[in-house]
């Protein structure tokens, strides 16, 4: 770790209208639980399918997207990065603490916000709210790994996290069976499936499976993005 | 136009003729239209948005050849349900592809060089617009378009009924495309910083579609389906689905559709309204971009 790259990085992520953005996605949520409270829309199944769809299978992976390409993809793109890496920090420090950033950023705008939801929804009956919790947090330390591998990896990190996230994961995931248990969605699922005992929450993929292959995936994507940034090539940006 | 400057040092003026309005609308409309899909730039911004073209047109390959193979009809996927089928990936190339007109001129601080030549403001804006329009139509119609002729091809029954579904599709398509092209510049515009843009256009399509999703779900459940149809409105792809069912006669292939004529003329206002809204917008944004 090291504090003035995390300094910058939370400044760059969160200066000016971008935190609006970041606010404004977990806001709708909340504004939605409330609603639905408000009109007694709030028993279990209802409660536990707008906390996956929503929490899980919607906010999750877009506030990754953001906070995992944007913390260092823009840095690489004008050039900025060769700033922080002409200074003697090894490169696998530059990609924790970047990768750190991110986790805290999915933490306090999707993590959060999916506890909030789900006590305004309904509470802690059943365990439905904490074990979403835990979910949605384990996925986001899974996505922002791989997303902050892409973002070293590739200019259209962006485009390509969203194929994996929206039509890998959500598209493919519905017609092929394959697809489905390899996704970070469903291993998040997974875990929160294991933490509560609530009968809407349903998922395909084994506990010890899920939990080995999200440490799996989280430690390979955080060694592919220190090789890569050991190599990286600094081009003009498009 | 004016010839007298303050700086006048005595060069000579030119005094031939001008290309004009139509010119500068066509050269920025082509300009952009080529930069939609990386034409004209190096093959990096190229892949995506030819990756994308290709992953449109796969179902509908698919499609065709599981009719030609079967004869079965419902093997053939409905023209007008093709977007809304595919909407995943029209979503992602927007994303891609809007920050790369709308953006990146403002993030270089370059705006200003388009009007410091006689480039209106208006006209700027509406190439762009239309460019991306035409982007996002040839990715949705093309496909519908392979569809229409495979099916000529495999010998479809009804073929006058199918000419007629093919023409709605198409205004179906042109539809979609500016409603998409006008949400997305928009978002786009305002989110110059890399990535960020990319983001941004697909939050404005995902969440909306999330909350209107989760709300018919649950009227759904009540068959409170007044609510399930208007909630429809909300999301992008369903908004015009409703154009397609209630004013162009298609089978509906999305969760809700707003009740009667009515709900397809509000439907279409409310396309109208974003596609003017968006215009005005993007006039007053790209006017200040860059000078500060």
């Amino acid at each position: 770790m090291n504090s003035t790259i995390a300094m910058m990085t939370f400044r760059s992520m969160l200066g000016r209208k971008r935190a609006l953005l970041l606010l404004g996605l977990p806001l709708i949520m909340l504004v939605l639980a409330v609603v639905l409270r408000a009109t007694g829309n709030n028993d279990l199944d209802v409660s536990s399918d707008i906390l996956q769809q929503f929490g899980l299978a919607t906010l999750l992976p877009l506030l990754a997207l953001i906070a995992g390409t944007g913390v260092i993809g823009p840095e690489i793109d004008d050039g900025q990065i060769m700033y922080v890496l002409t200074k003697p920090i090894p490169r696998e420090v530059i990609v924790l603490t970047k990768l750190v950033v991110a986790i805290i950023l999915v933490t306090a705008f999707a993590v959060v916000p999916t506890l909030l939801a789900g006590l305004v929804l309904i509470g802690t009956t059943t365990g439905v709210t904490p074990a979403f919790t835990v979910g949605v947090l384990v996925g986001g330390v899974a996505y922002s790994a791989v997303f902050v591998a892409l973002g070293v990896a590739s200019r259209n990190a962006a485009t390509i996290g969203l194929l994996y996230a929206l039509v890998w994961e959500s598209l493919l995931g519905r017609f092929a069976p394959g697809a489905k248990s390899a996704s970070i969605q469903q291993w998040s699922l997974s875990v929160t499936d294991a933490l509560t005992d609530a009968s809407p929450v349903v998922s395909t993929v084994r506990l010890a499976v899920a939990i080995s292959l999200l440490v799996v995936v989280t430690l390979v994507a955080t060694f592919l993005a220190t090789f890569r940034l050991r190599t990286l090539t600094v081009a003009s940006a498009d | 136009m004016s010839t007298s400057t303050i700086h006048d040092i005595g060069y000579r003026h030119y005094d031939g003729r001008r290309n004009g309005r139509a010119y500068v609308i066509r050269s920025l409309y082509v300009h952009n239209l080529r930069a939609a899909f990386g034409l004209g730039r190096p093959v990096r911004a190229k892949i995506m948005p030819f990756v994308l073209a290709a992953l449109m047109l796969l179902p509908a390959a698919g499609s065709v050849a599981a009719f030609a193979f079967t004869k079965q009809e419902d093997a053939l996927i409905p023209y007008a349900a093709y977007a809304n089928l595919m909407q995943v990936i029209v979503a992602i190339f927007l994303a891609t592809q809007a920050p790369v007109l709308a953006s990146r001129e403002v993030r270089f601080h370059v705006v200003p060089l388009y009007f410091s030549r006689p480039v209106g403001h208006l006209d700027f804006v509406l190439a762009k617009g239309a460019a991306m329009a035409t982007a996002l139509l040839a990715l949705l119609a093309v496909p519908v378009t392979v569809l229409y002729v495979g099916g000529l091809v495999a010998k479809a029954p009804d073929s006058s009924q199918q000419l007629l579904d093919y023409l709605g599709g198409l205004v179906g398509c042109v539809l979609y495309a500016l409603v998409l092209a006008a949400i997305g510049m928009v978002v786009a515009a305002f989110t110059p910083r890399r990535g960020f843009g990319v983001a941004a256009v697909i939050a404005a399509y995902m969440v909306p579609t999330a909350v209107a999703t989760a709300v018919q779900g649950i009227a759904e459940a009540q068959t409170n389906f007044t609510l399930q149809g208007w909630m429809g409105l909300l999301a992008p792809f369903n908004l015009v689905d409703i154009v397609q069912v209630r004013l162009l006669g298609a089978e509906t292939s999305s969760p809700g559709i707003a009740p009667g004529v009515t709900g397809g003329l509000v439907a279409l206002a409310l396309c109208a309204v974003i596609v003017l809204g968006s215009i005005a917008v993007l006039y007053r944004r790209f006017r200040k971009a860059g000078l500060s």
